[in-house]
């Protein structure tokens, strides 16, 4: 059975339909690259799986939940609990120290403050990213917020990662450095994986890929 | 990849035998195709009557094997002459694969699913090199990079082939 799902998903925005009979799925712990050109329909697909956008048609379920129709209060509290986001530019708390921005999930999720901080330093650490707990966001450079970012992301010990290009503002090397991070500790954990990249260097590093193309995802190719 | 010349670098740093000739270029240069002992033979052979080295000494028993060489000051200059000139940047037009399209449309099959399969051969290499890599020393990244910028590039080009499909289809229609 697969952990997350999704038929038929339509999604328009004003005159622009952005999905247009989208399907997807992803085991436990696998890694899916969706892949296609701007304006495709990769992002959106990523929201509405991730139940941030609420599709107009079609199906997403969360093992066996209908994510959809779900309350806003119980989709928002899975997605603080099951899953983690890492976005192209970090999206820190700017206000916020490294180690407390880490923590935020957790005390979102209404741990204490000490425990939270402990677990987020534990994050920090496994990140080698100990050295910039108490620095803000601004004081740190792109390769090591988005480092951060990802320390956030897998601190619940989320069982979905959804990262929309988590490289995109990084050179190659930081890119590289970022990805090795992301998918060791994911894969430490169990954790799969949602990749929403036009990089093809990036997708290398996935199981397979989805492609999206004008709001579908046509049959996916297999090669012997 | 100049074998020859490859060779004699490898004799700069000092004389060594046919055996451990090849080796030294396995182990630096022939990860995913080692050379055959008949190669690095008939190569130092050629290097030989062309004064590029010299033979050094024969261990009893004989054969090429049992030889030592040396680079010669000839060999030197044509390992410099060799790194010195640039590559020939090829256009590496894929001219099978844009047949397969310009076909594929001309006989109104899907020529989408032509690149499709082609993007998902690409990225399953792409993921063995990338697997490699981080599996991999310093020498295996490098020589990985290599593969996967060009293989990037080729899909940079059927990407953008697949944007112009409908264009490609009104210029190519009977």
């Amino acid at each position: 059975m697969s952990l997350l799902t999704a038929t038929g998903l339509c999604k328009s925005f004003g005159a622009t339909e952005a999905l247009r009979g989208a399907d997807f799925a992803i085991d436990t712990g696998e890694i899916v690259a969706i892949m296609g050109p701007s304006g495709s329909g990769k992002s959106t697909l990523l929201h509405c799986l991730a139940g941030i956008v609420r599709p107009d048609q079609g199906r997403v379920a969360y093992r066996e939940r209908d994510l959809v129709n779900m309350s806003d209060a119980d989709r928002s509290s899975l997605r603080r609990s099951e899953f983690g986001f890492v976005f192209q530019f970090g999206q820190l708390v700017p206000e916020l120290s490294c180690l407390e921005n880490v923590a935020l999930p957790l005390r979102l999720g209404g741990m204490r403050r000490k425990p939270a901080e402990a677990a987020a330093r534990e994050a920090l650490d496994r990140f080698e990213l100990g050295d910039l707990a108490r620095k803000r966001p601004g004081e740190v450079s792109g390769g090591q917020g988005q480092r951060v970012a990802i320390a956030r992301a897998l601190v619940t010990e989320p069982k979905v990662v959804f990262a929309d290009e988590p490289t995109g503002a990084l050179d190659s090397l930081n890119g590289e450095r970022v990805m090795g991070l992301l998918l060791a500790a994911a894969k430490d954990v169990g954790t799969a994986v949602i990749l929403v990249t036009h990089d093809v260097r990036v997708a290398a590093y996935s199981d397979r890929e989805v492609v999206v193309r004008d709001g579908r995802t046509p049959a996916q190719v297999a090669v012997p | 990849m100049g074998i020859g010349q490859t060779l004699l670098g490898l004799l700069e740093t000092g004389s060594r035998h046919g055996y451990e000739l090849k080796r030294a270029y396995d182990e630096r240069f022939g990860r995913d195709r080692p050379l055959h002992y008949g190669q690095v033979y008939a190569t130092l052979a050629r290097l030989l009557k062309n004064g590029l080295v010299t033979e050094t000494g024969v261990e009893p028993g004989g054969g090429p094997e049992r030889k030592s060489y040396a680079i010669t000051d000839a060999g030197v200059t044509d390992v410099e002459k060799w790194l010195a000139t640039p590559e020939k940047p090829e256009v590496y037009l894929q001219s099978t694969l844009y047949t397969k399209v310009v076909l594929a449309l001309l006989s109104g099959r899907d020529a989408a699913s032509v690149l499709d399969t082609q993007r998902t051969a690409h990225l399953q290499v792409m993921r063995e090199l990338t697997r490699r890599k981080a599996a991999g020393d310093l020498a295996d990244t490098l020589i990985c990079d290599h593969a996967l910028f060009h293989l990037e590039a080729d899909l940079r080009w059927l990407e953008l082939t697949a944007e112009r499909l409908d264009e490609l289809a009104r210029q190519v229609a009977p």
